[in-house]
């Protein structure tokens, strides 16, 4: 099964839901745990895997072959990106554009396009203490384009090769979002009760809603702000799965880099309890609640 | 000679449009036979890559200058690689058609 941990708004505690679910349900079950959060990975804080291979992530710029080339522009009407353009005579590629897909070379009908690799960041894996298999992407500093990273990264763990597989997002509700979360068979919904958190949860619904996938949200730091989060799931028909409250023995501890299931070990159970929610709800058959 | 301004709607008696890329309108002006056409921008609401797509759109409409108030690294490659001249208004309170009697009379900055 594949959870992911997302949240839309940055900093409500996606790192620290996805990292204690994975501590939790690592003595039961084997686990795999990606971070792909490639501009800021962080879950190797609290997880502290040994890293026992880095590769490079590269992605596949296109290079135009002016001896084939026929400047028809095919490439430039299949870029969903603008990354191409014709120009009097030539195709002009805009590389800090190009998301690496591969359609120009595909569609080229003279087949004009080599694909040239560039490295853009590193993947890097490794095991946890708690033998839980580890996966980071980390996005080179000035480097624009995460996605080939996050699939690059997906594609180094096999989805039967573990129990359970567990994917910390980056937040927002953009194409690094959906490059995570779309292959997902759950995604919990990590927000916080504030004006931010649950402004930013509503595009993450609207996500999953085209995507289909099933979702649950964790609301956290509960005190804070006041802004409830009940009248709006209500509408959407997605339940609270677990609370956290605002407290300052968390925050401490999140800091000295220690998990929550550390810092209050009653959380354990609960976090076992959600994944036995999560897989019992996606037992049931389609139309069922 | 046939230039192309960045404009709010597709009125030339309306304001001009500050950004080249995301710009809402464009406006084909002939400077021979003083013709006007509009053209809403199809770039204005893609994800990314919007200066490309308007500096291609310059280019298949055979636009030998463009005049807007900022040009965007992708939009100004784009552009020089076509030959396309960029010309800059300070103030994007003028109306088109002012921006177009500047451009006549040489008082728009040329990027260089």
């Amino acid at each position: 099964m594949k959870i992911a941990v997302a949240s839309g708004k940055g900093g409500t505690g996606k790192t620290m839901v996805a990292t204690s679910l994975a501590a939790s349900l690592a003595p039961r079950l084997s686990v795999q745990f990606l971070d792909c959060d490639v501009e800021a990975p962080n879950a190797h804080l609290f997880l502290k895997p040994v890293i026992n291979q880095v590769t490079p992530a590269v992605i596949q710029l296109p290079e135009i072959d002016k001896a084939r080339c026929t400047v028809c522009g095919r490439c430039i009407q299949v870029c969903a990106y603008n990354a191409l353009a014709k120009i009097g005579e030539n195709i002009l590629v805009f590389p800090q554009l190009c998301h690496g897909c591969g359609s120009c070379t595909r569609q080229c009908p003279e087949k004009a396009i080599i694909e040239v690799p560039k490295q853009i960041g590193t993947i890097s894996l490794g095991k946890t203490a708690g033998d839980i298999s580890y996966g980071m992407g980390e996005l080179s500093i000035s480097e624009p384009m995460p996605t080939p990273i996050i699939n690059q990264l997906k594609a180094s763990f096999s989805d039967d090769g573990a129990d359970l597989t567990i994917l910390d997002s980056p937040p927002g509700a953009s194409c690094s979002v959906v490059a995570t979360v779309h292959d997902a068979d759950f995604v919990l919904l990590v927000t916080e009760p504030t004006p931010f958190g649950l402004h930013d949860l509503k595009q993450m619904l609207g996500v999953v809603a085209q995507t289909g996938t099933p979702a649950g949200v964790i609301v956290n730091r509960e005190g804070i702000g006041g802004t409830p989060v009940e009248n709006l799931l209500f509408e959407h028909d997605i339940p609270i799965l677990l609370t956290i409250p605002f407290r300052i023995e968390i925050a401490e501890g999140l800091a000295a880099g220690e998990l929550l299931t550390d810092i209050l070990p009653e959380y354990k159970t609960r976090f076992i309890d959600i994944f036995n929610v999560i897989q019992n709800k996606l037992k049931q058959p389609e139309g069922t609640k | 000679m046939i230039i192309l301004i960045s404009s709010n709607d597709g009125n030339i008696e309306n304001r001009v449009n500050p950004r080249f890329g995301r710009s809402p309108w464009f406006i084909r002006y002939d400077t021979e036979d003083e013709t006007w056409q509009a053209f809403e921008n199809q770039a204005v609401s893609q994800r990314g890559g919007a200066g490309v797509a308007a500096a291609q759109f310059a280019v298949d409409q055979k636009v030998q200058a463009v005049i807007s108030g900022h040009f965007g690294p992708n939009a100004s490659q784009g552009l020089s690689a076509g030959g396309i001249e960029m010309f800059t208004f300070d103030s994007d309170q003028a109306t088109v058609q002012e921006v177009i009697a500047s451009f006549k009379s040489n008082d728009l900055t040329k990027v260089s």
